[in-house]
């Protein structure tokens, strides 16, 4: 039997690895997946917990993670395509038009 | 093995502002549609009737104290309050935005849904009794502010704070996030007062739990940091508050760092109580850090806001400082026995700073151009010969974000700083004090701009209809607030009998 902290490790493992990747990348599009590392990462730990607990909190807290997961792609890659559209790029060091 | 609950068990009547404006937006979203190009107003005027209903239903369920939708929602003064500053900052926000939009040539009717939804996300914040409630709330209230951050497409700027807001904000998400699921494994429930019921069983034991429990909170703090903007989750706010179409600015300022707030009163500080009652050491370290938090928070906002030749990036940064003075609330509602009075200060100070900054935005909006400049500290110039009202109405937000006597600023720093010398935070509330004096060296800065420099006095095409009755309204709450503090005392009196604690 796995204990519930194989689990955790596990999922902290990867949502440090999403956190670092949104630091150290520089490709809005890697950022933006390495966001996405993280709320899995969250997930994970909300099954492991839940099946910990055998309650059904974690399970529908999951559901409603990866809906607003699904709108939050919606809204970054159109932000994303209308940043392309006008610099051709779309690394994030380039967006430094105000400073101070 | 599931009940389904009675439509009599959802309590659907104390729920029904929040509720309301979420189904609203959706109507406007579609009436939208069959609105032509060329009246768009009058999906203003849709969006201005929903928020009206809202408000009036909220002042009838104002302090109902009840749970409602399965124990997830709690109606209590507490709520009604946000309620209250997140109605009030969307109507003026409302009101800013009509010619605005229009002469910026970013009108589109999806404008109007966008603001509805954050609303709503605030509302259901200040609401929430359950951690999913709370996550769902936060990203309602945030991903429409992405959007509309972005709004105005055909400026590099804007494109580019819309990107700057969206990583930074889903990154601090995705921390509340994972704060949350920590919570959940140490106590076993995502509801709000379960967890609290927990939290002294859990604290004291040296447990795996209590460990989950510790980084869970420290989690969530970072995640509800990055959006209320204190110190050293502030990065992007500069820039943000730049770039992104004024109206818009305007309402992040306010209504997004209400809904912030309420979610960290809420989770960290009603829970704290509980914490204290059992070991010393924790409730002390918890306060320690959010107070040194709000001291940075108040020392850089207020140093860097100095330096600032752009009025939307000063006032960005002053609300960075008024983040940290918010939250100097927060960290005396650690003592016991002050938990009331310093929750009300917090409150009060955030409808005082509601009606401030909204007002001096409306200003800086009188004053922009078309293209979006006009809005260096040197644009207002001689404003007190071209636009003598504008430039006394500008003065006294100006004095209000100080902290002077007879405005609104002052009445919330009065009460937050005697809050905090009672709750013992002797050194913060110095500090705050400190930096209070050195804001007002920005503040009276752009006063003397007006008043004493010489200059042709900006025109201030930007003053429309509709703008000066938003400025007037802003104008009028902080004047109100100001002069007869005792209103807003009350009103929140009257809910805390029943309410809070």
């Amino acid at each position: 039997m796995v204990e519930v902290e194989a689990f955790i490790v596990l999922s902290a493992a990867l949502f440090i690895l999403g956190a670092m990747g949104v630091v150290l990348r520089r490709n809005a599009i890697l950022v933006f997946m390495s966001v996405e590392l993280m709320l899995n990462a969250a997930n994970l730990a909300l099954v492991a917990f839940a099946w910990h607990w055998g309650g059904m909190d974690g399970h529908i807290f999951v559901f409603f993670v990866i809906t607003v997961a699904a709108a939050e792609v919606a809204v970054g890659l159109a932000l994303i395509v209308a940043i392309f559209r006008s610099r051709q790029s779309i690394n994030i060091d380039e967006l430094h038009l105000m400073e101070g | 093995m599931i009940d389904v609950p009675s439509i009599a068990d959802l309590n659907l009547t104390v729920t029904f502002p929040a509720v309301f404006l979420a189904l609203f937006t959706m109507v406007v979203l579609i009436v939208d549609l069959f609105i032509p190009k060329d009246r768009k107003i009058r999906t203003a005027h849709l969006t201005l009737g929903g928020l009206v209903v809202a408000f009036v239903w909220n002042v009838l369920v104002f302090d109902s104290n009840q749970t409602a939708l399965g124990g997830m929602y709690i109606a209590d003064s507490f709520s009604g309050f946000i309620n209250f500053i997140a109605l009030t900052a969307a109507i003026i926000t409302c009101f800013l935005s009509v010619d605005y939009l229009k002469r910026t040539g970013i009108e589109q009717g999806e404008f109007y849904s966008l603001l509805l939804f954050s609303t709503a996300g605030v509302m259901f914040m200040g609401a929430a009794s359950d951690l999913i409630v709370v996550f769902i709330a936060l990203e309602i209230l945030s991903i429409p502010l992405y959007v509309m951050a972005a709004m105005r497409y055909r400026d590099a700027k804007s494109e580019e704070s819309g990107l700057k807001y969206f990583i930074l904000g889903a990154f601090a998400s995705a921390f509340f996030l994972y704060g949350a699921a920590l919570v959940y494994g140490a106590t076993g429930t995502t509801s709000l007062p379960e967890i609290f019921a927990s939290v002294e069983g859990i604290v004291a034991t040296d447990s795996g739990a209590r460990l989950y429990l510790v980084l869970g909170a420290a989690l969530i703090f970072v995640g509800l940091g990055f959006k209320v903007a204190v110190v050293p989750f502030h990065m992007w706010t500069p820039d943000v508050y730049e770039g992104a179409p004024t109206p818009v600015t305007a309402f992040m300022s306010v209504a997004a760092k209400a809904g912030g707030f309420a979610a960290l009163l809420r989770l960290m500080v009603i829970a704290l109580p509980e914490l204290t009652a059992n070991i010393g050491d924790t409730i002390a370290i918890w306060q320690t850090t959010i107070a040194i938090v709000a001291a940075a928070t108040m020392i850089l906002g207020n140093f860097v806001a100095i330096v600032q030749t752009n009025v939307k990036r000063m006032l960005a940064y002053s609300s960075i400082a008024h983040a940290g003075y918010i939250l100097m609330g927060v960290a005396a509602v650690g003592t016991i026995g002050v938990a009331e009075e310093a929750t009300r200060a917090a409150l009060i100070y955030m409808l005082a700073y509601t009606f401030t900054n909204l007002g001096a935005f409306a200003v800086v909006m009188a004053l922009e151009k078309d293209d979006g400049s006009g809005t260096q500290i040197a644009d207002f110039k001689g404003l007190s010969r071209s636009r003598p009202l504008l430039a006394v109405m500008m003065a006294f937000f100006m004095l209000s974000l100080t902290g002077v006597p007879t405005t609104a600023g002052f009445i919330g720093k009065f009460l937050l700083f005697g809050a905090a010398l009672e709750a013992g935070l002797v050194l913060l509330t110095i500090i705050g004090v400190l930096t209070s004096v050195v804001s007002a060296y920005y503040y009276v800065r752009i006063i003397v701009n007006m008043y004493l420099e010489d200059g042709e006095g900006d025109p201030a095409e930007g003053a429309t209809q509709y703008l000066n009755y938003a400025t007037y309204a802003a104008f009028a709450g902080t004047l109100i607030i100001g002069l007869f503090p005792f209103l807003a005392v009350n009103l929140l009196d009257t809910m805390m009998i029943a309410g809070l604690f």
